[in-house]
């Protein structure tokens, strides 16, 4: 009997179900033509000839790098995709191995941004160096094992396999791989705990980069806890991205019914004791608020132990000294307090919206280490060409889109009903 | 073999001591790499220079680079300070002469040859390696083009070729290892100056030579050798009339060797992949301890309530 079905289940129905969400090809096309896709299709073809132009003529027709400034925003790119992928280890520690249970809702939507964003890391440098076809070198032809940089890849690589395991439930279920899903629910914790580990090594290497550049990175930004910085800072940024995603999607996928995060849960959670609100999701973002506010603050007070490590004080009187204050006081204590008058008013709304100040923040940071203070006293500046921003938008927009199709199909914001309470 | 608790101590004692006591001491000298013995080095005696830029001509010519706009007579560049590009490995700039009335200096500028190079230690395909002889050399069929060599240098030397598209090297003065030392003969650039600015030998011994000048005419010198001790000691060191932040050279990077520099955070790596799996597996277990037994609680209370 279920031989037959199966049978009669062809390919074609197969591909509508899937690929086109029960519609015809035609009714899908047509669904799709929408303001926003209009814009990122325009987008697409942009960082398309932009593509083109890269890889047929090279790097310094599509980009304004120069011998001074080797790093451009392709970099800030990737140090930005790194420290906002940290979703994936942030929400994954917080429920597999701190046992924080009711934030399970927001794990699978939290891997794929992780996945997505190293995903893109990757592509990213295909895009930067030059010579792309040479990416594996450092890991199966000559290792640099003196280098910061043979780290990061080597972790980068371990954990984008790490958040691709943790991904693949969600497309086991989809393809009906039970099997596979079953054998991939037993090694979470494992993966958790590689994946925390690879994490704590490449987040805060990033920051080590700039560790051998003493005279061209200003000393406000130049300090030995560097490292420290760019891994704490990526627990912000990952907070603040979920919570960020979370408002998104569910306003994009509202269709999608009753989300996952918006089931009640009994018994109230600890973190969440007190906080009375009308449904889950705004629970689970302000809880997540509280550990973005309480971050915010360990990070606001280890940047001044940066700037008295080095005695640095004077320098808070100059031009750089003043955009120094504006990062740490506008883009860190700020934030800071306004998730902590958020929680204190139970208002997720404020959370929200301090979410996405955050994540300016932490841009801001990166694109400061790696452009505005670094070769702070050379004559020449660097500005980005309109196709380096083409590519950085792209990459932005198949993001995006990406996640999309993924949240359209698999059970990322809801829980598969055949697999309701298989972990 | 009988292995008891008594054996296994004895056992494992004696062989941390011989851990401890029993390898050569040299392991302990180790730690301070104070540079190949014979390496090669350049003095640079900047009152010597007239800024004719033979030595770029020269250079240009071994090194087979391409013919540049401004030919090297054309002495119109001095208007301007250049670096190193990807298609000049050297470069002479002039400074004012901040004493008054005194003549303008001229430098010469290249790879500075570092004893402990930043660009190796930051290269994450080992591109970069210092010869024995003192060049510090580059393989292009390991370079991947990641540009953090040109981070890592602290005199701002290689450059890149952003406008070959498909094999863009990392290029950079070479001491002319592959082409002329290797050879038997000295650097173009040392052998084409007419005014014998540079002086090729043993670095210990053009050392030497720089204290002697500089105790021979401690009117006609500033007392400081550039490239002794900066950033670990270079295989280029310089003499000047004036102090060396008058002719464009930075002072202030310190004398540390720039491989330290992330050896500290490197170091750490093995530790965590070491202790970070068992702590966090700690953390887990307490974790699921704890809200088992907060599950025993609530059980019992339900049953108490459901008793009463």
């Amino acid at each position: 009997m279920t031989e037959n079905r199966r049978t009669e289940y062809s390919l074609r129905q197969w591909i509508t179900d899937k690929i086109f969400l029960g519609m015809t090809i035609g009714e899908y096309i047509k669904r799709s033509i929408t303001p926003f896709n209009i814009v990122a299709g325009l987008i697409l073809i942009a960082g398309l000839y932009a593509s083109i132009i890269r890889f047929i003529k090279g790097l310094g027709p599509s980009t304004n790098l120069s011998d001074t400034y080797p790093w451009g925003l392709w970099i800030v790119d990737l140090l930005n995709y790194v420290a906002f992928g940290a979703t994936g280890y942030t929400i994954v520690t917080a429920v597999h191995l701190l046992g924080l249970k009711e934030y399970r809702p927001i794990v699978r939507p939290a891997i794929l941004i992780g996945f997505l964003g190293y995903l893109f890391v990757g592509i990213s440098l295909l895009y930067d160096i030059g010579r792309p076809l040479r990416l594996p070198y450092p890991l199966f032809v000559s290792q640099g094992t003196t280098s910061v940089m043979f780290e990061v890849a080597l972790c980068v690589f371990l954990y984008l396999t790490v958040l691709f395991l943790e991904f693949l439930p969600a497309p086991a279920e989809w393809l009906g791989l039970k099997k596979l899903r079953g054998w991939l629910a037993k090694i979470t914790l494992a993966l958790s705990v590689f994946g925390l580990t690879l994490s704590t090594l490449h987040q805060s290497s990033l920051g080590a980069y700039f560790l051998i550049a003493p005279g061209k990175l200003h000393p406000l930004w130049y300090s030995p806890y560097i490292p420290v910085f760019f891994f704490v800072s990526s627990v912000i940024a990952g907070l603040a991205m979920i919570i960020f995603v979370s408002m998104l999607s569910h306003r994009v996928f509202s269709s999608q019914g009753e989300h996952y995060d918006m089931a009640p849960t009994t018994p109230q959670p600890p973190l969440l004791r007190g906080i009375k609100r009308d449904n889950n999701f705004d629970k689970l973002t302000i809880g997540l608020g509280k550990a973005a506010s309480i971050t915010l603050l360990s990070y606001f007070c280890i940047k001044w132990l940066g700037v008295a490590h080095g005695n640095h004080w004077g320098l808070l009187k100059t031009p750089l000294g003043y955009w120094f204050l504006v990062e740490v006081l506008v883009f860190v204590l700020l934030p800071c307090f306004l998730y902590a008058w958020g929680v204190r008013q139970e208002n997720a709304t404020i959370v929200r919206f301090t979410s996405m100040f955050t994540i300016i923040g932490i841009m801001v940071n990166r694109i400061n280490v790696t452009l505005v203070a670094f070769n702070w006293n050379a004559e020449v500046r660097y500005f980005p060409s309109w196709m380096e921003f083409a590519v950085s938008f792209t990459f932005i927009t198949l993001i995006i889109l990406i996640f999309r199709w993924i949240a359209n199909r698999m059970a990322i914001l809801y829980e598969h009903p055949e697999y309701k309470d298989a972990h | 073999m009988n292995i008891n608790r008594r054996n296994f101590l004895k056992v494992g004692l004696a062989g941390s001591a011989a851990l401890v006591i029993g390898g050569p001491t040299k392991s302990l000298a180790a730690e301070q790499f104070t540079g190949w013995p014979d390496r090669f080095g350049i003095l640079v005696d900047t009152t010597l220079c007239i800024g004719c830029r033979t030595c770029e001509a020269a250079c240009n010519e071994a090194n087979k680079l391409p013919t540049p706009k401004e030919p090297f007579d054309d002495y119109s560049v001095f208007e301007k300070k250049r670096r190193t590009d990807a298609g000049t490995y050297t470069v002479v700039n002039r400074f004012a002469n901040p004493k008054p009335g005194g003549e303008p200096i001229y430098v010469k500028k290249q790879c500075m040859h570092c004893d402990e190079p930043a660009c190796a230690s930051a290269c994450p395909v080992k591109a970069f390696r210092k010869t024995p002889e003192g060049a510090v050399v580059y393989k292009k069929n390991l370079c991947i083009g990641c540009r953090y060599c040109m981070i890592a240098c602290p005199f701002n030397i290689p450059a890149y070729e952003y406008f070959n598209a498909f094999t863009p090297l990392v290029r950079k003065c070479t001491m002319c290892f592959d082409i002329r030392i290797e050879k038997g003969k000295i650097p173009a650039c040392v052998e084409a100056c007419p005014m014998e600015v540079m002086t090729f030998g043993k670095r210990s011994e053009i050392i030497k030579l720089a204290r002697q000048k500089i105790m021979a005419h401690p009117d006609k010198y500033a007392d400081q050798i550039y490239g002794e001790n900066e950033v670990g000691g270079t295989g280029w060191i310089y003499l000047a009339e004036v102090p060396f932040e008058h002719i464009g050279f930075r002072t202030d990077l310190g004398i540390k060797p720039y491989p330290e520099l992330t050896k500290g955070s490197l170091g750490m790596v093995p530790i965590v992949i070491a202790l970070w799996p068992a702590l966090l597996m700690g953390l887990y277990t307490f974790s699921k301890r704890r809200s088992k037994s907060a599950e025993t609680e609530t059980m019992d209370s339900e049953e108490k309530e459901a008793k009463q």
